[in-house]
């Protein structure tokens, strides 16, 4: 089941980035073959060729409303990503509310709702950042707070399910319920969420939430917008009549129909991810807590995806890590400014307060349901020589330990 | 993962002269952590030459931060103190066969801790004047700071204008945006708004009527203009250690040699086209500057090799 790459190990690749992204499931993909030969009718058209398909999208949408436990399968709308549907619900909250020019949301979003929400900020509407602490947790008193001040301004609030960086869950379910209860609409990115942590969105507050097919072992290129009927709700993109006239476009058929199986195989493994998938987890960062010194789990630990562990290795740098790790055939990820590009390191990280020496290390490794105890092992083999060697060549590293009084021995000037 | 060259990886994978030199003569510490990367480089000097006998670094930073401080050890092995001060980064790079444009600031760290290195062996005190911002075009490397910068000293309007001064947004276009946003800002802090139908007529106008050389001045005139412009550039170009001179002038076309650090650097053609534009400025009429080789080879290349 692991991809057919090979490294300079001889061994398959391991790979822990799925919160990046994930493998397509063959049951998946075996679904889906048909509808771009066989059945690649239009679902609007009145013939067989069209019927058919439309037939296969109904029960596709049944499978993600299953899944979520929407109440209605007419709740379900298809689109083409999770950052559409981020987009899709933010706008339209203000579209439909345009006396109402706030926004809540928190510091550490996905940058589908971060950059969005900055956007608007420069286009005259209020912004209100709701911060967290050093675990990565929100403090719900600031937020029923702003939601008793700034209630009857709020057009929207979105706070994510769980953090793509850390896992770390966050209680959407009271939070909508305290939005409700202030008159406010609430949104949730569940990206990452989404077939880890089971949903009852019929019992919940929650107006409208969004899905990633690509995250959850369907293709890239498809997502959903739960919309809680009732909502009030304007079109990202008008024109023809699917999806009910709330997002125009030709249906992408078969990646609809793979998201549909996806989302009904997810539901099957939800406890095969929170119990064996979460053992793996748990075995590798305490194996490598345990072989690795001045390294630290990042965020709420008690409280985060059972299918993600970020760890924090104390002055060296993320790329690094990961070009190693690479050379060993290990796929992770890291918050490091160096791998995006960008001056900072993630934004996750900063807002947790921490230090840059730390920030820059973080590595991310993320389980799906593929993995096995025995990657799980040759991870922990391979990360601590890994660690060793770069700080062997860092300046804040000494013969065995940081170097003491840093300000004395190493004071670089700073460009 | 960024598209690294091969050499980039190799001096990743197998770094040269990584370790804590004992007792060296020249160290310089500089670095950024925020951006994640901070560099200390050792040398040994002798004293009466002033030759570097060995380099060794440590770093703390990304694949390419690593492979620069390598490479950088192994140019500068063998070279004079003053020999080294010639090194760029655009040499560090091409050392290393290319660098991503986010990953160019890790050749600049490179030379800064060169600088560093010298200046803490001649007990002198290093000040860092280089700051740097997020990355606008990934064309061609330019960050916020820099356009910032150059639209302030320039009274800069239009994306077009940022285009020619720093050649940002010359490329494939997706920062024009980016670039707008900064206009925006920077001609807000006069009570300007920025107008960009003002940028589009331009560029028609530009278009539509290409202008006649030599309306109104005499030759002399002309070429009196051409070297004032070219004198006014040269301290900016010295700094950095390059030069401008003056060639030939043929109709509307000025022939150039760049010589030193402006040569063969990928930020020549930005050199010209700044140069051309402040020509035309000043002249009123259309120019076009032609970078050429000079008749003999500039001095600065000559320094560049290794004593026997």
């Amino acid at each position: 089941m692991t991809p057919p790459t090979q490294n300079t190990s001889g061994l398959s690749d391991v790979y822990l980035d799925n919160n990046a992204t994930t493998m397509v499931d063959p049951v998946v993909v075996e679904e889906m073959l048909p509808f771009f030969t066989v059945q690649f009718g239009n679902p609007s058209s009145i013939h067989s060729f069209g019927n058919n398909v439309g037939r296969s999208i109904k029960k596709a949408r049944q499978q993600v409303q299953a899944l979520l436990g929407a109440e209605h399968d007419s709740e379900i709308v298809f689109t083409a990503c999770g950052t559409e549907s981020d987009s899709t619900a933010i706008l339209s909250a203000l579209k439909a509310q345009p006396e109402r020019k706030e926004i809540i949301t928190t510091v550490v979003e996905h940058p589908a709702v971060l950059s969005l929400c900055e956007y608007l900020e420069k286009d005259g509407y209020t912004v209100h950042w709701l911060k967290v602490d050093g675990k990565g947790r929100l403090d719900l008193d600031v937020y029923a707070d702003l939601l008793e001040e700034r209630g009857e301004h709020i057009a929207i609030v979105s706070v994510m399910w769980a953090n793509n960086e850390t896992g770390t869950i966050f209680p959407v379910e009271k939070m909508a319920t305290m939005a409700r209860d202030a008159g406010v609409m609430f949104h949730t990115d569940a990206v990452q969420a989404v077939g880890k942590v089971p949903m009852m969105l019929a019992d919940s507050d929650i107006d409208m939430l969004s899905l990633s097919g690509h995250k959850l072992h369907a293709p890239k290129g498809v997502g959903v917008l739960y919309l809680k009927r009732g909502t009030r709700f304007r079109p990202l993109l008008r024109g023809g009549h699917q999806e009910r006239g709330r997002r125009a476009g030709t249906e992408n058929v078969a990646s609809i129909v793979a998201l549909g199986k996806a989302c009904e195989l997810a539901a099957e493994k939800m406890e095969y991810e929170n119990t064996v998938v979460k053992a793996m987890r748990d075995r590798l960062q305490e194996g490598i807590l345990a072989a690795v010194p001045h390294c630290f789990p990042t965020g709420d630990v008690e409280n985060r995806l059972p299918n993600t562990c970020n760890i924090a290795f104390e002055y060296i740098e993320g790329e690094a890590i990961l070009m190693l790790l690479n050379k060993a055939g290990i796929a992770a990820s890291s918050g490091s400014a160096c791998t995006s590009g960008s001056l900072e390191p993630s934004h996750v990280m900063m807002a947790m307060g921490i230090p840059y020496t730390a920030a820059h290390g973080t590595i991310r490794f993320s389980f799906s349901c593929y993995n096995t105890m025995q990657e799980v092992e040759r991870v922990i083999a391979a990360v601590p020589p890994i660690v060793a060697q770069l700080r062997k060549l860092s300046p804040y590293w000494g013969e065995d330990g940081p170097i003491e009084d840093p300000e004395r021995l190493f004071a670089p000037t700073y460009a | 993962m960024w598209d690294y060259s091969e050499t980039v990886k190799e001096h990743f994978f197998n770094p040269r002269n990584a370790r804590v030199m004992e007792e060296p003569d020249a160290i310089g510490d500089v670095g950024s952590i925020q951006c994640g990367d901070a560099l200390r480089l050792t040398l040994k000097v002798d004293k009466d030459t002033e030759i570097i006998q060995d380099a060794a670094f440590q770093t703390f930073g990304c694949g390419s931060a690593i492979a620069s401080s390598s490479v950088l050890t192994e140019i500068i092995k063998g070279k004079t103190l003053d020999e080294a001060l010639l090194v760029t980064n655009q040499d560090i790079a091409n050392e290393l066969d290319g660098l991503p444009p986010e990953k160019m600031h890790c050749s600049v760290m490179g030379r800064e801790a060169l600088q560093a290195a010298v200046a803490n062996y001649r007990g002198e005190v290093w000040r860092d004047d280089h700051e740097e911002g997020a990355l606008i075009c990934k064309c061609f490397a330019v960050d916020a700071v820099m356009i910032e910068e150059t639209v302030r000293a320039n009274n800069l309007r239009t994306v077009e204008d940022v285009t020619n001064y720093t050649k940002a947004g010359g490329g494939c276009s997706a920062c024009h945006e980016g670039i707008e946003e900064i206009l925006t800002r920077v001609l807000a802090e006069t009570g300007e708004a920025f107008n960009a139908r003002a940028s589009r007529q331009k560029l028609h106008a530009d278009k539509e009527k290409p202008k006649v050389p030599g309306k109104g001045l005499s030759n002399i005139e002309r070429i009196k203009r051409i070297e004032r412009v070219i004198e006014a550039v040269r301290p900016q170009l010295q700094r950095d250690r390059g030069d401008v001179t003056l060639v030939d002038v043929d109709g509307d076309t000025v022939f150039v040699n760049l010589v030193g650090a402006c040569s063969g650097c990928q930020m020549a053609s930005l050199t010209v086209s700044g140069i051309q534009q402040q020509m035309m400025e000043d002249l009123g009429e259309f120019i076009r500057v032609v970078p050429v080789p000079a008749e003999k080879p500039a001095s600065a290349t000559v320094k560049l090799e290794v004593p026997a």
